[in-house]
Parts: C-alpha cells; structure tokens; sequence
C-alpha cells in the first residue's frame, strides 16, 4: 500500500523536481519563506511593542535596550500595558463586548445563511451556478461601500424610516443607526457569503439515499433534517462559523460606521489607539490579546479540518 | 425535491437576495438623484459624475489603488500559485503543516491585527536594514500580496486538487521536460483558476482600508482611505456615483471572466470526451 503511494507520488511529481532538488526547494521555499517573513515574524514585533513604554519620539516607543552601563546590558521589560488592559472597564469592556456581538452574529449569520444554501443546493441543476456566483458578485464590489450602503438606509430619515412612517407603522422614526442593531446588520449583510458557500458545498455532497431510507421508514421531514442533514452538515457550520467569528472580533469598519460610541469593539479601541493616541504599545498589547483570544478557535478548527481532509482521502 | 417544498425555498431565495441586493441598489438609483440631500428624491441627474470626475483627490488615490492593485495581485497570483502547487503535489515535507496554516490564517486574521504587525515589521526593517525606507507604495504593495497570496492560494489549490493528471503523465511518458509540461500543460488548465484569483487579489487590494491605513505613510493615500475620510463626514452623492462605478466596472469584469472560464471549461470538456456531447 505504502509501496504503491510512494509509485503513485513519483509519478506526479516531475521527474526534475525528483532529481534537481532545487526546483521543489524553490517551489515549496518560496511561499514558505515569504509567509514566515510578512505574517508570523511580525508577531514577534507586536509582542515586543507590547512590552514596551510609550515615549514621544519616533516611532513612538523606547526601546528595550536602554543603554550599555559597565558592561551591563539594561533591559526593560515593561508589563503595564497588559494591566491596564485588564484592569481598566474601558478594555474589559470592549473586548467582552466583541466576543458578544461576533457569538452572536455567528449564530444570526448561520440562521439566515442555512436555508439560503439549502434553497441553492435543493434549486434545479442549472440555476445553481448562477445562484452561486449571485452569492459571490457583492463580495466583489467594495466592502466599505457596501457598509456604507446601510447609513442611508438606516438613518433616521433614511430609506428604512421613510418606507415605515409611509405605510404609516409609526409616526417617529426608529432610531437604528448608530446603535448595536445596526452593527449586527452590517456584519450579518457582509459575512453571509463565509457561511453560504461551505454550507452549500457540504449540502451538496450530501447522499440523498438517506434520506429517502428514512422517508421510506416513515421519518417525518423536520425529523429527518435535524437527524440527517444538520449533522451532515456539521462540516459547513463550523467552516462557517469561523470565517464568521473570527474576523468579526477583530472587526474595525462595521462598528465605526454603522455603531455608536455604546457598541466598542476591540478593532474600534485598536484603531483608535493606534491612530488617535499614538499609543503603539497599547495598540499591540490589545492585538497579543486579541490573537491568544483568537487562537483557540483557529486551531481547534484547523484540527478539525486536518481530520475531515484524512477522512476523505 | 418534493414539490410542496418549493415555493417556500423560493421565498427564501427571493428575501436572500433582495437583501443582499437591496442596499446596492439603493446606492446605485441615488447617485443619480438631483438632490444633494441623499434620501430626498430631487429628480433625475447625472451631475454627480461630472463632479466626482472633477474632483482630482479622488481621480489621484484611484490611480495610486489601480496601480499598487494591479502590481500586489500579479505577485500574490505568482507566489500564491507555487503556495498551492507545494500543498497538493508534496504530500510530506518538513514544515508542510505550518505552510498549511500560514495559507490558512491570512484568510480570517482580523485585519487591525495585519495591518499594525506589518507596520511593526516595517519599522524594524526600517531601522535594521535602511529598507523599505519610509512607508508607502512599496509598504501597501508587500502587505497586500502577503494576505492576497493566501486567496490565490485557496482558489488555485481546488484547482489542482480537481486536475485530471493523466495528461500531465502522458506528456512526460512522451518524453516532454516537467518545464515544459508545466506551461503547456498544466498552465492553460489551471489559468482560469490563475485569473480568478488574480481577479480576486485585485478586488481585495483595490477595497482595503485597515491594512493600508496602518502600513502607508504621507503622500499615499489610496482610493478607500479617501472613500473612508468622506464617509465618516455622512453621506456624500459624489461616493455614491463612486460606488455605482465600481459596482458597474467589477460587475463587466466578473461576467466577462465567468464568461471566459464557462468557455473554457465547456471546450475542454468537448475535447477531453467528445462522445459525451
């Protein structure tokens, strides 16, 4: 068997690579080294930022080594960052307060998304294509104006209000922008295609004989869709999930356009951190804490993924 | 499907994409309004054009995206590509794990957290090695291939992973070099997946405003951190004339490269089973 896979391997693999060894040196090395460089060596910047003191200078921190004094190093490690975080509400706050809002525009975002790829992968054979790439074409188009969108309809004399005070439901407008529901909007209207397009993809393999086992066997239809196709499609709702929740922790755009100052996320406080107090070590101290937050659900689901990827094969 | 069933996923269908489209609708039918109120209708006019294309920020942060979209894209498709063919054709190599989850998280990395580590290593590469000196162009250009390749490399990679190799082992059984084999081979079968991708890079560079804002510096100021600084004043009808262009231009641009992939895709199947047609 293994004989046969390493046969199998050869014979995909060009036979330069096999013998040059540079050719898959190159081709595996490149992008490693590329990533290693711009995405993970950067971390080890934010968390030395982090820990940090504030100066104004530039850039705008001192540094770690503060001087050779007889033939002493002097370091400075300086934690206060991380305890201001958890000891100032203002911190504590924001960060519970993402954590709320992306748990629940998870869930919000699966509710909606769920029948939508149920309704594309249950469609006639062709029109699902089209129905697909009508899910993918706003993603296209820009993001901040699509978010953008949503403040002339949510206004007070937006699109939104006028259309209900014209059918005469109330008299005042409602007041949604600027609040925590008009942030749910935004984030649920920009992540439904995450959750639609792995959803539709683990529906569409789904094997239909099961079903019809159990209609045979006298299984009512909500009875088999909660038995049946929800587990099956556990791999899609997780997927989902996490293109959801992830991001949306992190989220900055959404809560500043469309939220008001009540609905602080952690990308919001990050941003104004940074850009407004010139406050770099706080910046990443907010964002080591973000990403160890983050990290838990990133590598549950990487394992999870890894061993849906050796079941299939 | 039972047919009993059907008009209620229709209705699903029907509310799904009313509110997915909705908004960009509404965008589109009040760029053209008279009006400089945005949700009092004043009457049709396309005065808005006229003065978005007078207004010479906005024309010189389009340039400036335009170019450092389409210079981050062709990187990010070309490192992208060797990401995805090192992940499907390797099965085993030392470090492939970690390849697989630097692809990965780009993809869901919130981008506050991109943007200001980037930034950071900027700095320090600044100080250490004289370059990248000062931030800018070049900045956004490296970060923007950095979390563009990860795209390329998801859409590239399904491509393979789908790729009928007995074409590829045909060619070299025949003698063909593997180099050769690749471009005339294995390029023209995976390009539509190349220029989605690339396409996509495009899309996403052209739309960033987080990482930009963190890694640029003066003098480059790019077409969503002007969209963004107008935005945050309220609502503007020169933005929205902006929107409706964009909406227009990557609408053409997707149907035009759906068009040519479902060609493609249609031709090679002819050729490959000419039977079945």
């Amino acid at each position: 068997m293994i004989q046969q896979t390493r046969k199998a391997i050869g014979r995909i693999i060009p036979p330069s690579i096999q013998k040059h060894n540079w050719g898959r040196t190159t081709l595996i090395g490149l992008p490693w080294f590329w990533l290693a460089l711009f995405f993970l060596l950067p971390f080890l910047f934010v968390l030395k930022i982090s820990l940090s003191e504030a100066a104004l200078m530039q850039p705008p921190y001192l540094p770690f080594i503060r001087g050779i004094e007889d033939g002493l190093v002097t370091l400075v490690v300086n934690f206060s960052n991380y305890t201001l975080i958890f000891e100032d509400p203002l911190y504590v706050n924001a960060l519970l307060n993402s954590m709320q809002i992306a748990a629940i525009s998870t869930l919000l975002t699966l509710i909606i998304g769920y029948p939508m790829a149920y309704a594309i992968a249950k469609a006639p054979k062709h029109w699902r294509l089209p129905l697909l790439m009508l899910i993918i074409l706003p993603f296209w188009t820009s993001f901040l104006i699509r978010v953008y969108a949503w403040i002339g309809i949510l206004k007070n004399n937006g699109l939104f209000n006028n259309a209900l005070m014209w059918l005469g439901i109330t008299d005042q407008p409602i007041e949604i922008l600027y609040t925590p529901v008009a942030v749910y909007i935004g984030i649920i209207y920009s992540y439904l295609p995450f959750v639609i397009l792995p959803l539709y993809a683990t529906l569409i393999r789904m094997d239909n004989s099961l079903l019809e086992a159990a209609a045979d066997l006298g299984c009512k239809p909500w009875k088999q869709f909660l038995t049946i196709t929800l587990p099956l499609s556990l791999p899609g709702i997780i997927a989902g999930s996490m293109l959801v929740f992830i991001p949306v922790m992190g989220e900055f755009v959404i809560p500043d356009l469309l939220g008001g100052p009540n609905s602080l996320m952690i990308g919001k406080l990050m941003w104004t951190e940074f850009f407004s107090n010139k406050d770099w070590p706080v910046a990443s101290a907010l964002a080591v804490t973000l990403l160890i937050i983050l990290i838990i659900p990133f590598v549950l689901w990487q394992h999870y993924e890894r061993r849906q990827e050796e079941k299939r094969s | 499907m039972k047919k009993s069933r059907f008009p209620l996923l229709m209705t699903i269908l029907v509310f799904g994409y009313a509110f997915l489209y909705g908004p960009i609708l509404s965008l589109i039918i009040y760029s053209f309004n008279e009006s400089r109120l945005v949700t009092v209708w004043g009457g049709w006019s396309t005065k808005w054009y006229g003065e978005l294309l007078q207004n010479q920020a906005i024309l010189d942060a389009a340039g400036l995206s335009l170019k450092i979209a389409a210079l981050s894209a062709t990187f990010a498709m070309i490192l992208g590509t060797l990401a995805a063919l090192a992940l499907v054709r390797f099965k085993r190599f030392k470090g492939r794990n970690v390849l697989g989850v630097m692809v990965a998280a780009p993809l869901v990395m919130p981008e506050v957290i991109l943007g200001l580590s980037l930034l950071l290593l900027f700095v320090a590469m600044d100080d250490l090695l004289g370059w990248p000196s000062g931030r800018g162009q070049t900045t956004i250009i490296l970060a923007h291939m950095t979390f563009a390749m990860a795209y390329v490399a998801v859409v590239v990679r399904s491509r393979i992973a789908h790729l009928d190799q007995s074409l590829e082992e045909a060619a070299m059984d025949l003698g063909a070099k593997p180099i050769k084999v690749f471009f005339t081979i294995t390029l023209p079968i995976i390009a539509p997946a190349l220029m989605a991708g690339w396409l996509l890079a495009f899309t996403l560079s052209l739309d960033d405003l987080v990482v930009a804002s963190f890694v640029s510096g003066p003098g480059a100021t790019t077409l969503p951190m002007v969209v963004y600084s107008s935005v945050r004043l309220g609502v503007s009808p020169q933005i929205n004339a902006l929107a409706t262009l964009i909406v227009v231009l990557v609408g053409i641009a997707v149907a035009v490269a759906g068009y040519v992939m479902y060609r493609q895709e249609k031709i090679r199947q002819t050729e490959m089973h000419p039977d079945s047609k």
